[in-house]
């Protein structure tokens, strides 16, 4: 029972990681109608500019994070507005995913030729003690209490942002109809660019949890997490906030579960044919909104 | 013959003197010694990745759905072909390497089959992230397969001891190190595989054209232009979509015969969704259902990175620029406005159409 709780202790750990992801992904969706698959090497920046930024130029950790936010969402607006905008009325939808893949490369070999491909071992930055619970027989490791609050507030505050302030409801204009939006004085570009803005930053605090918990980091780090948490974008139905959330936990849960009950060499084939599954029966996600195509 | 079929049949006349023009440059370069190395070892796999993109540009192209999996059916042809050729040492070698081409490809076109069952009633992008979800799950569970062939028949397991080999037996699939010494099997044969090669690709282009200028065809089309139309005509669109994505399924595979017969190693980390994603690409830049792109694209994409090797670490670096700047220069629509202008420029006075 206690390793029970303590498997899902640590789902939802790894799960609010890919949530975190997993909104940068579905921000950019439901705006842009992207699959931005440089996302995930966002992540692997964030994490590479907090390690030299502390090991390298010896800034405090909070500066460090600081400046891996800063640097990532600044990264993500020139990203979208030299790779992505002049592709946004492009004849196929295909054109601006191949232009992500070469972001993705770019930053893959990019980082390959500043750090090197062997791993670097991740720094500890955050020093919370660990929590023992009935008398020893539980115990939460500090790391996993902040990535879960970290990540519960992420939500609440991007949830609010979205729903009360005004550039958060220029975002809700925007995904439901550009050009409606853009007649009601909508500035689209500007928008755009506060989404990818939002989604990087996130990407470089989902790269400071995801490397605490397990601390190694290469140029490619990033991108299995990446495709995760894309799964779990659409698991939860692509586009939609809570379903991101929902969808990250839930996969966070089974991969863990699946590690630890099933096979470990499998766990990545389990949490895809959960996947397949929930498509099968919903297919636009948990909490994906069902168009009817009309002629 | 119409004035359209001429066309058309010009056009794939053309293709293939392309493919035959390049293998006998290629060869006649090859044997006269000016190819080094490193480019005749590329032959092959250019014709393997050539066979791959031709069937992936038949379900983006044609059929108009997005798929990030096709690696995992050129994996599944790969050791369903390399598996055979490794049990049936003593069948002659030439039928031996016809019949691993035929079972790669129809054990590829069964998993095409399975798979498109549920996914082609998805739409869009949820159909290419279960595209890609099927691939990496064929990957995984390669990945624990274990065979191993004695006199007792075939022993499967999922572990590396799951089984005891009688004496004299031998160990084929061995997890995550994959199949090894499939190539030496073909030793006597090794240097026509570059023939064997341009041949598969041959047959690709004529299956592809074939199918994609017949009635079949068509209706693939109409699918992926207007679905609704296409069903209210009484086109069965879910018929027609999983034959495409079946062909297409079975010729990966094939791309997965050569590929494994070619190697000393075959390992299945090989044939994860960067290698779809590199198959799309290709695809994409050749020129979205257009074969003949589709084969230029390939043969300049794949040497790239090797003809860049003399910038070392930079290679990777500059092959993601020049991905990126082709995209932009190919598809951004100020950058197709400007293009027609210079061309307007160069050619005054001559009207010019608006390419699709």
């Amino acid at each position: 029972m206690m390793s029970f709780i303590s498997y899902l202790i640590s789902g939802i750990n790894l799960g609010s990681v890919y949530a975190i992801i997993a909104l940068g992904y579905t921000m950019v969706y439901g705006i842009a109608k992207m699959l931005n698959f440089a996302h995930g090497d966002v992540i692997m920046v964030g994490a590479f500019v907090i390690l030299t930024a502390i090991t390298k130029a010896g800034l405090a950790p909070w500066m460090s994070v600081l400046l891996a936010i800063v640097i990532c969402t600044l990264m993500g607006i020139t990203i979208e507005a030299i790779a992505y905008r002049p592709l946004r009325k492009a004849a196929s939808p295909l054109a601006v995913l191949i232009t992500a893949i070469g972001v993705s490369y770019l930053l893959q070999n990019l980082a390959l030729l500043l750090f090197g491909a062997d791993a670097k071992s991740f720094v500890t930055i955050i020093n919370v003690p660990n929590v023992s619970l009935f008398g020893g027989q539980l115990t939460i490791k500090g790391i996993t209490i902040v990535t879960i609050i970290v990540s519960a507030i992420i939500m609440t505050v991007l949830t609010l942002f979205v729903k009360r302030t005004k550039p958060g409801r220029a975002m809700q204009a925007v995904s439901e109809d550009k050009d409606a939006a853009q007649l009601m004085g909508v500035n689209v570009n500007t928008t755009i660019s506060l989404t990818f803005a939002i989604g990087s930053g996130l990407a470089a605090i989902a790269g400071l949890l995801l490397c605490s918990a397990y601390p190694t980091l290469t140029p490619y780090t990033g991108s299995m997490p990446g495709i995760k948490a894309f799964v779990a974008a659409v698991f939860g139905g692509i586009g939609s906030i809570p379903g991101a959330m929902v969808g990250g936990i839930l996969l966070g849960i089974i991969e863990i579960f699946g590690r630890a009950y099933i096979s470990t060499q499998i766990a990545d084939a389990i949490c895809f044919a959960v996947l397949i599954i929930v498509l099968l029966v919903k297919p636009t996600g948990l909490f994906g909104k069902n168009v009817q195509e009309k002629v | 013959m119409n004035k359209n079929e001429r066309k058309i049949f010009k056009n794939n006349m053309l293709t293939y003197l392309m493919v035959i023009a390049f293998f006998v440059i290629v060869q006649t370069m090859s044997s006269t010694g000016h190819l080094s190395n490193l480019l005749n070892a590329l032959l092959v796999p250019i014709c393997v990745y050539t066979v791959a993109t031709l069937s992936l540009n038949l379900v983006v192209g044609f059929s108009g759905e997005l798929s990030l999996g096709h690696a995992g059916f050129m994996c599944v042809g790969a050791y369903a072909s390399a598996l055979f050729s490794n049990i049936a040492q003593n069948v002659p070698l030439v039928p031996r390497f016809i019949i691993a081409i035929l079972i790669g490809a129809a054990v590829a076109a069964v998993f095409g089959f399975l798979i498109g069952i549920p996914v082609l009633r998805l739409r869009g992008d949820y159909l290419a992230i279960v595209t890609l979800a099927f691939g990496e799950i064929i990957k995984n569970l390669i990945n624990i397969l274990y065979v191993g062939v004695d006199e007792n028949g075939l022993h499967v397991a999922t572990t590396s001891n799951g089984y005891k080999l009688a004496a004299g037996g031998k160990q084929i699939m061995k997890g995550a190190l994959g199949i090894s010494g499939t190539s030496a099997l073909y030793k006597p044969i090794k240097s026509w595989f570059f023939l064997i090669g341009i041949i598969l690709v041959l047959i690709t282009l004529f299956i592809i054209q074939n199918l994609v200028y017949s009635r079949t065809g068509r209706a693939i089309m109409a699918a992926r232009d207007n679905r609704i139309a296409a069903e209210s005509v009484g086109i069965n669109v879910l018929k027609y979509k999983l034959t495409a994505f079946v062909v297409s399924a079975a010729l990966a595979g094939v791309a997965g015969v050569l590929y494994s017969h070619n190697l000393s190693m075959l390992k299945v980390s090989t044939f994860d969704y960067n290698l779809s994603i590199l198959i799309l690409v290709y695809v994409v830049l050749g020129g979205i259902g257009n074969l003949r792109g589709s084969i230029i694209a390939t043969v300049i994409l794949y040497a790239l990175p090797e003809l860049l090797r003399g910038f070392s670490n930079y290679r990777m670096l500059i092959y993601a620029v020049v991905l990126i700047a082709m995209m932009l220069f190919n598809w951004a629509p100020a950058a197709r406005n400007w293009r027609s202008r210079m061309l307007e420029k160069i050619r005054p006075g001559k009207e010019r159409k608006e390419a699709a």
